[in-house]
């Protein structure tokens, strides 16, 4: 009887199931979520077909046969691999998507983000006309109208507070000349509060990489790990955030045997394609590669030679390493010994190696200092600087290396110039506007909160605010923010809303703005998120499809995309957005001044010269538009492993891939780009290097008895392939140039146009503000870097804990191990002040980890990108993941009663936060783990806040957002949030 | 003639979805149906699997067998296709499927349901190709193009293979004696008892 009727049972299930769209039997987590899923209003409407037709006669999408179709190719617009999309263009209507065979990085291949662009540029969600907030009403307003208004609100509250007020936070989203123009026009505006979404993604990863060897940026490329026989991952689950990656990273592992080792405290489905699977604490990294480290100093397994010539400091690390013993790091990590010592071994012995990581190793109050204990790693062992080695940091977004480089960071100007005078001057001599200009724009800073007064200069040289505290600095008393008033007005160009942890003070800051203004394709969370009645303009604009420009991949390659379509309804671009508001507050004269400018719209192709004129200090200098343009028409000539074309093609032989920066001088001496950063085995004219000699030429070493000693940190004997200097040398300015005789190969227009740099001291010109690229041409000539060639640094001298030390996250599960390990001490840093240790302390005093006993960490899921307003509008990827969860390990679920699909509240230890979400009751996390992908918003504390978007504007599918619970901390060198780690606490609903 | 099949190296599916919206995108099929989907096993274990599943063009396809108006014809390429206007929308294809592959836009008994929708190999329908009636009831018809179905050819890890069977088989077999282990073909270890190391 009773099996019968289960049998009923099942069989109805499994028809009514499969009916709906579902597959059958296997529980995973699209199957029993979309059960659920279809069922709901608002969704299920959607399904609704007509009867015998897949789709209405008069949509979209149906090519002209009889017609030829335009093939334009452009790049997705999703994470950083660089995807070439080939579009269809018939009647200015995007009809088609191909696969883009011919490109050497995705070889036609897309993921469910990439196959499913084409919907971006007709999908009905996308914001349509400008938008205004009337007394809580959207209310339709001309562009005119929207930027009159926003530009008086603006220098309203410049009179008022100060240009520092108003927020100006960018996008990775941006090509690489959005996001020049929107760091110039920062620079025009007069603040250094310029963001975007690097900082809360891979800031720690710049600072600690650029810090230890000269360049913050993935050394080799997605493709050169075809040559690796050891594969480490650590925080990144590459099969949902890069899945394309993974084509290269599985013919590696298949061809080369290779050692796949995923380092994570999810079983991933990166995981679920390694050869070996370490589940380890989140938090503890330090630990980790310390304790990996013990095995290979106590064995000798590292590359002694290397050491010797290359890197400084590495005895530092090795004391450091002594105290984690196999015990210690299983009492802190949870990793037991015998499996570190198996993976140690390999990594030291089965060369090459690469370590792979994303934001599970970045997003900590240790941040920096993580991404600094993987260098060590990678330098011990010798895994820096050539074929199948390498930190293969994977970035984010589509854009978000090329938005780092151009300066959309509070602490640089374009191409990490920083902001000393010397920077400030150099671009102000590419922009042919005067310094001076530049330094009355900027505020007087009076005396405060115990603090001296700053002057003009001083504010131009001062970092901004970092995006994870913006909220901070508008809640706090204007007293504790270092500026001269809190922030009142937002600018937001293309970020979410809903990427940065406590939400719930976002939510009060937000209602306190005199001015918010969110420029994208769609409203965000930003939009909806608040109780804002007034105060609030929407500006359409248009995706990367509806523009030209180019935009930098991960592996620093630059790939131009061009206009498929005309922006679609009234959105504009980014470059047309900003040049109508710069019109505006008065300045578009001067920033445009060598740009040429048709009908209100700046032209992109000259946007780049710009860059490329002043873009020498990474190599931006020599990507012309016509070369970067010829790479992108004959993709199919670059070799898929090495990325370089064949000697003898005409106009782009021998270059590497979308020329990869650093590319030396300008376009003319044909420099083909740099694949593999630091590769001695090249020339440097082939794309060989040398670590970059960025901190000096020597150190002092104070010993235990006091006795001073002078320490080179050049690089010992170590030189890049056919280099006519055989040992270390320093950076190469106009001086060194003479003191090798070598000045004698400068043009005389190159040498007049240094002396007219230098002014009084032309000796002092450095090879990064040369503009007539002189200095770089010559050293290339003789077989050096202009940069220099040093050691890396295992010690950064500069940064807090040069030695990088194992601490305690904030909230943390250990309360047994904060004594030993404690967080950071409070300081002030970027304008604010971070009291980490007292949060630390009050959590502990408190016992908050009894309360909130499970920790939570947070992720990406393959279907959607960054906050997800964008992917969760597009219908086909909507459909695959339609409901907001948390995972719970099976043990946690039953001592709570929790039922798989069934909703649970997640609470938070601060301020009472929390989070309706449904179960996924899974083993992928362990016991006492919880995970909470991140795109999620338009629930808020179990609040649907659907009618809070313009109509028609909302996005298909809404949740609740992970940050709404996450907490306090932030790293001390970047100001990146702890977004891996907090504790949390989860009921049934 | 070419026998064209698909084939799923489940030992390269990461579970993307690609394959899915890439039909979704070529054909533009409404929400609710699925001629794609990724199935996984073992999910969040180890040991998890994934293989992408769709109308696999069985060679004595049993949707046919049983269909009472006789909706299936085979093309030359044996790519099995039906016609959307003989359907009765009775459901008894989708009982006969093993992989589910028939949809259909409702839910509901027999005639209810409305027209079958399922996975055309990119190939059409019984009208003219490249046709706008064609176009409107199956999708695309890219076989008529000279090309391969979409979802394979986008496929982010080159998992999904399509084309001539003997074709994909050679691709296949090559890359199952490079990598030296086992073999990820769905189905390998049932027929053959051999453990796939991970």
């Amino acid at each position: 009887m009773l099996i019968k009727r289960r049998d009923a049972a099942a069989r109805g299930s499994r028809l009514q199931a499969v009916a709906a769209g579902l597959s059958s039997g296997a529980l995973d987590r699209r199957t029993f979520l979309r059960r659920s899923g279809l069922v709901a209003g608002g969704v299920a409407a959607l399904g609704a077909g007509t009867l015998g037709s897949v789709k209405k006669a008069d949509a979209i999408g149906l090519i002209d046969h009889s017609k030829p179709a335009e093939r334009k190719k452009n790049i997705c617009t999703h994470c950083s691999v660089g995807c070439t999309v080939v579009g269809e263009v018939q009647n200015g209507v995007w009809v088609g998507q191909e696969p883009a065979w011919e490109s050497p990085i995705n070889r036609g291949t897309h993921c469910a983000k990439g196959a499913a662009v084409r919907e971006l540029v007709f999908g009905d969600r996308r914001l349509k006309y400008p938008l205004k907030l009337v007394n809580g009403e959207w209310t339709r307003v001309s562009w005119d109208q929207a930027v009159n208004e926003i530009g008086d609100k603006m220098t309203e509250i410049r009179g008022k507070s100060g240009a520092d007020s108003v927020y100006l936070l960018g996008s990775a989203k941006f090509t690489n000349e959005g996001a020049y123009l929107f760091r110039k026009f920062a620079a025009f505006w007069g603040t250094n509060s310029v963001d975007h979404q690097a900082r809360i993604c891979h800031s720690t990863t710049v600072a600690g990489v650029a810090n230890t060897w000269g360049y913050g940026a993935q050394t080799n490329s997605y493709n050169d790990i075809r040559n690796a026989k050891t594969i480490v991952f650590m925080g990144s689950n590459a099969a949902e955030a890069h899945p394309v990656s993974l084509q290269h990273i599985l013919t590696g592992k298949e061809t080369n045997r290779a050692n796949v080792i995923v380092f994570d405290p999810r079983f991933t489905r990166t995981a679920a394609h390694a050869t070996e699977y370490v589940r380890f604490r989140g938090g503890t990294d330090i630990a980790v590669i310390w304790g990996l480290l013990h095995h290979i100093f106590a064995n000798g397994w590292e590359d002694k030679e290397f050491i010797r010539q290359r890197v400084d400091g590495m005895d530092a690390i090795r004391a450091e390493v002594a105290k984690w013993t196999p015990e210690e790091v299983e009492r802190v990590t949870g990793i037991p010994g015998e499996q570190m010592k198996k993976v140690a071994e390999t990594f030291a012995k089965q060369r090459p190696s690469t370590f792979i990581w994303c934001m599970g190793g970045t997003q900590h109050t240790v941040g920096t200092a993580n991404v600094r204990a993987y260098c060590n790693l990678l330098l011990a062992t010798g895994n820096v600087g050539s074929n199948g080695t390498g930190a293969n940091i994977f970035r984010g977004h589509t854009n978000v290396q090329g938005a780092t480089d151009l300066g959309l960071d509070i602490g640089t100007l374009p191409l990490y110039y920083g902001l000393v005078e010397g920077a400030w001057r150099h671009w102000s001599r590419v922009w042919d506007v005067p310094y001076e200009y530049f330094q009355s724009r900027f505020d007087e800073v009076p005396a405060k909160g115990g603090r001296p007064a700053r002057t003009r200069k001083a504010s131009m040289e001062t970092p901004g605010i970092p995006s994870t505290r913006w909220f901070d600095a508008v809640n706090q008393p204007a007293d504790d923010v270092d500026q001269q008033d809190n922030i009142k007005a937002m600018f937001v160009f293309g970020h979410g809303g809903n990427t940065i942890p406590r939400m719930p003070d976002s939510v009060s800051a937000l209602e306190k703005l005199d001015l918010l203004v969110v420029a994208d394709p769609h409203p965000t969370t930003f939009a909806a998120l608040s109780g804002r009645k007034n105060g609030t303009y929407l500006l359409p604009i248009c995706t990367s499809f509806e523009t030209d420009g180019s935009r930098t991949a991960s592996n620093r390659s630059i790939q131009w995309g061009e206009k498929f379509v005309e922006p679609i309804f009234e959105s504009k671009d980014d470059y047309e957005a900003l040049y109508l508001i710069s019109k505006k507050l008065g300045f578009a004269d001067q920033m445009f001044k060598n740009i040429k400018v048709t009908n209100n719209k700046p032209d992109a192709e000259d946007l780049l010269r710009e860059i490329n004129r002043g873009g020498f200090s990474t190599g931006y200098s020599g990507q012309s538009p016509e070369r970067i343009k010829a790479h992108m028409a004959n993709q199919g000539k670059f070799d898929i492993v090495t990325l370089r074309s064949n000697a003898s093609e005409p106009g782009f032989g021998g270059d590497y891939y979308g020329l990869p920066w650093p590319c030396w001088g300008k376009p003319e001496i044909k420099h083909p780009g740099t694949h593999i950063l630091y590769n001695t085995n090249l020339h440097v004219k082939d794309g060989g290097g040398t670590f970059r000699a960025r901190f000096g030429v020597v150190r002092e070493e104070k010993a235990a008895d006091g006795t001073v000693t002078q320490v080179s940190m050049l690089a010992d004997g170590s030189y890049s392939k056919g280099s006519e200097l055989t040992d270390g040398y320093p950076e190469f300015t106009l001086g060194v140039l003479k003191k090798l005789g070598w000045d004698k190969d400068l043009t005389e227009d190159e040498t007049a146009q240094i002396v007219k740099i230098g002014g009084a001291n032309p000796d002092s010109v450095g090879w990064a503000v040369d503009l007539s690229g002189g200095i770089i041409r010559v050293c290339l000539d003789h077989g050096v870097l202009p940069f220099g060639n040093a050691k890396a640094r295992a010690v950064a001298y500069n940064l807090p804990d040069p030695v990088p030390v194992h601490r305690e996250p904030i909230y943390t599960p250990r309360t047994d191990l904060v004594a030993k390990y404690p967080t950071r001490p409070d300081g002030r840093q970027f304008r604010m002040a971070n009291i980490g240790a007292t949060v630390q302390k009050a959590a502990v005093d408190k016992g908050l980890a009894k309360a909130f006993p499970i920790i939570l960490t947070s992720g990406r899921l393959v279907e959607y990108e960054g906050g997800g307003e964008e992917t969760r509008s597009n219908k086909w990827l909507a459909e695959l993941q339609q409901d907001m969860f948390v995972e719970i390990n099976p043990a946690d679920a039953s001592a709570r009663g929790v039922r798989d699909g069934g909703f649970v509240w997640v609470s938070g230890p601060e301020g009472g936060a929390k989070a309706r979400v449904k179960a996924l009751v899974t083993e992928r996390v362990g016991k006492g783990v919880a995970f909470m992908p991140f795109h999620f918003a338009g629930w808020f504390q179990g609040v649907d806040q659907r009618g809070n978007y313009p109509k028609g504007t909302d996005p298909i599918v809404l949740g609740e957002s992970v940050n709404t619970v996450t907490t306090y901390g932030y790293d001390p060198v970047t100001g990146m949030h702890e977004g891996k780690v907090t504790l949390c606490q989860i009921s049934a609903a | 003639m070419a026998r064209v099949k698909f084939l799923c190296d489940a030992d390269r599916c990461i579970e993307c979805n690609a394959c899915v919206t890439a039909c979704k995108n070529e054909h533009d099929v409404p929400w609710g149906i699925n001629r794609r989907r990724v199935v996984t096993i073992n999910d969040g274990k180890p040991g998890e699997r994934s293989v992408s599943m769709a109308c696999m063009h069985c060679t004595d396809a049993p949707c046919a067998a049983v269909c009472p108006v006789n909706c299936f014809y085979t093309t030359a390429d044996a790519v099995v296709l039906h016609s959307k206007d003989t359907c009765i929308g009775c459901g008894y294809c989708f009982y006969a499927c093993p992989f589910g592959a028939p949809q259909y836009p409702r839910v509901g008994n027999f005639g209810s349901r409305g027209k079958m929708d399922k996975c055309t190999y990119c190939a059409g329908g019984p009208e003219a190709d490249l046709s706008q009636a064609e176009y409107v009831k199956y999708g695309s018809n890219r076989l008529a193009e000279g090309k391969l179905p979409i979802c394979a050819e986008m496929c982010s890890t080159k998992a999904l293979l399509a084309g001539d069977g003997a074709i994909i088989a050679e691709i296949y077999k090559e890359r199952v004696t490079r990598r030296g282990y086992g073999s990820g073909a769905w189905g390998w270890k049932t027929a053959y008892k051999e453990t796939v190391g991970i």
